[in-house]
């Protein structure tokens, strides 16, 4: 078939989609355009907020867009002690607790693949039992009181530390992803399980690693409640805590000074907000092309 | 490595029965049994472990970590029919052991309704718009053709995935609540004061449509996921048949996910009385606090927070009980129905 044949076919194929179809499209077009306006809105509402003029926030004028543009709001967030200590922390928690998640991960979802692990469907029925029923929140917080993890930041780090979830996704993606010919080879090359898995495994599964980074380190950045639970000291909060602390805080004092600090509070509000936010949306566009199939698909089997 | 040697003998040799010797020597195992191919199944699985049992080197950390964390506190339960003190030991001297008294406490609470129907209310609700919205997106999204389009339209929605429940729920503070957008706006144009956040029965709604606005994106990789497994001769076939794009999402692609679909509604089933009590913590005001308190905010204000932890223990463990009930009874119902199950 020579080019010109292909262009026929190709209108003729066009022609054939009905004046219904176009309509649908058009239906698809709209609801999906209105879903990105929606989820886009609120987001672009806190940034414009965030260096509009308190004032002009508070009567309502920024809506569209910003109104006296100004940045004291980020500049006195900044100055304050306990955001640059939260954030301290949280990078902390985040750095140590992705390892410490990651390596128990990985490696237990390589075993799993394995047919030959022995006791391979007891260890799937314990962690499978653990998706659906647990002890609850109180014993659990006994259990960690017991083990001299109670107001001790190391809570923060090793809390959470497998999701078994993750485990099968990687199990699935170990499952589908390493071809039979390589372990023959590796076999035949006399290593064992031990080099098999750090000199072969680990550098195909790159992609599984980096979804796994995101999603622990997501969890842990994102996680203010652990702080709560366990009486954490103030100095130790992670990042969502501070933020949330803020966002609670009401401003006292009289006339004139509530008012100005009320200002004062609502920018360092947004602007928080944004500062929370922004690292970590940074970073998920870089992991996005590793989600879709063979990392997600078939976790659920 | 010990047996460097061995390894290396195994390397020249093609003959199978060479590399299993070579791999007994690996592992300092003893020469292969005679009558090897007359095993018993116990003997199969003494050898596997002899030459491969290495291998569960890489689950044990994992494992250990689930049963210290998951396992231990399921024994933690007995704390419910104990009147336990913060610090005491789950079986000790100074033990008492109280009975159902705890679980009276929690039934005869005047509340105890309110909280039962608030928490099956809230995550109903929440099942029932959250569950199909991903499905028609996803759907929606597989018909856009410009592939560029359908990308940047998918990151963006899974974006707000990322965002922190304190973020998300300040957010909608900010439109809201008290001195939020809607608030300002209203007194602007000289109506009075609006402030959701004070009132009960805007919580649910600001909890759910908050809830999908946040996953709704996510939520739909999955369903993509299996579109893109579509045969497109499957689509050309029906196109030729005369179906309009719309008449093929139902002849072509729902069928296609449908497995997928009855798998998650399996696992939301299961969770169906479980919404997190992180965000409805943070939503909490004293205004709406009758249609906000559910039972696992209960375990947390009134156990945790307020010390009663034989009472919160017997609250999480009627949520739980309910849970897996639900998750059985839904894993039976579509095994009838759709011969899809998870066990």
């Amino acid at each position: 078939m020579d080019a010109q044949e292909l262009k026929a076919a190709k209108k003729k194929n066009k022609i054939r989609e009905s004046k219904t179809d176009y309509v649908y499209y058009a239906i698809c077009g709209f609801i999906l355009f209105l879903l990105a306006v929606i989820v886009i809105y609120p987001l672009y509402y806190i940034v414009i907020a965030s260096i509009s003029d308190a004032d002009a926030v508070m009567t309502g004028e920024v809506w569209l867009y910003p109104v006296k543009v100004t940045f004291s709001g980020y500049v006195n967030l900044f100055k304050s002690d306990d955001v640059w200590r939260g954030y301290f922390n949280t990078l902390a928690y985040t750095a140590l607790g992705t390892v410490f998640n990651v390596a128990l991960t990985i490696p237990a979802g390589w075993a799993l693949s394995r047919d030959y692990l022995p006791c391979r469907k007891l260890i799937m029925a314990l962690l499978i039992i653990t998706m659906f029923f647990g002890g609850g929140l109180v014993p659990y917080v006994i259990v960690c009181r017991a083990l001299g993890l109670y107001q001790n930041p190391l809570i923060l780090i090793i809390g959470g530390g497998v999701s078994v979830y993750n485990v099968f996704m990687c199990k699935s993606f170990f499952q589908s992803n390493v071809p039979q010919e390589v372990l023959e080879a590796a076999a035949i090359d006399g290593a064992g399980e031990i080099r098999t898995f750090f000199d072969l495994i680990l550098p195909i599964a790159k992609s599984i690693i980096s979804v796994m980074v995101l999603f622990y380190a997501v969890g842990h950045w994102n996680n203010y409640i652990d702080a709560y639970i366990f009486s954490i000291d103030k100095n130790f909060y992670p990042l969502q805590t501070v933020i949330n602390e803020l966002l609670q805080a009401t401003g006292g004092g009289e006339g004139e000074v509530v008012l100005e600090q009320m200002r004062l509070a609502t920018q360092i509000k947004f602007t928080s907000i944004i500062i929370a936010t922004v690292p970590i949306l940074v970073i998920y566009p870089m992991i996005e092309k590793h989600f879709g199939q063979g990392v997600l698909v078939g976790s659920f089997k | 490595m010990a047996n460097v040697e061995a390894a290396a003998a195994a390397q020249s040799a093609v003959d199978e029965d060479l590399v299993e010797q070579a791999y007994e020597a690996l592992d300092g195992g003893t020469p292969a049994a005679p009558g090897k191919h007359e095993q018993t199944k116990w003997q199969k699985w003494k050898d596997n472990f002899k030459r491969k049992g290495w291998i569960l080197i890489f689950i044990l950390p994992a494992l250990i970590y689930v049963i210290i964390f998951c396992y231990v506190p399921m024994y933690g339960i007995l704390v419910a029919f104990q009147d336990y003190m913060p610090g005491d030991q789950i079986i000790g001297s100074n033990t008492v052991w109280v009975g159902w008294n705890n679980f009276n406490t929690f039934f005869s609470n005047p509340n105890f309704w309110d909280y039962f129907v608030n928490t099956f209310l809230l995550c109903i609700l929440g099942f029932i718009v959250g569950f199909p919205l991903p499905i028609i997106v996803a759907l929606l999204l597989n018909s856009v053709r410009p592939k560029k389009v359908k990308k940047g339209l998918q990151i963006l929605y899974y974006a707000p995935h990322f965002i922190s429940l304190v973020v998300l729920v300040g957010m909608m503070k900010f439109l809201f609540g008290s001195e939020g957008l809607l608030d300002n706006l209203s007194k602007t144009l000289g109506g009075g004061g609006i402030d959701l956040f004070l009132k009960a029965e805007a919580f649910r709604p600001l909890f759910i449509f908050s809830g999908n606005w946040q996953d709704f994106g996510w939520s739909a990789i999955i369903y993509l996921a299996a579109l893109s497994g579509v045969d497109p001769a499957l689509h050309e076939a029906a196109k030729v048949d005369g179906a309009s794009r719309f008449r093929r999402i139902f002849s072509v692609d729902l069928p296609a996910i449908l497995p997928t679909i009855v798998m998650l509604m399996i696992l939301s089933v299961g969770n169906l009385m479980s919404c997190g009590y992180e965000k409805v913590l943070l939503m909490q005001t004293n205004g709406n606090l009758e249609t906000s308190e559910i039972l696992s905010t209960y375990v947390y204000n009134f156990g945790l927070i307020g010390g009663q932890y034989g009472v919160g223990t017997a609250a999480g463990l009627f949520n739980s009980v309910i849970n897996v009930v639900l998750l059985i009874i839904a894993n039976f119902t579509s095994k009838k129905l759709s011969g899809n199950s998870m066990w």
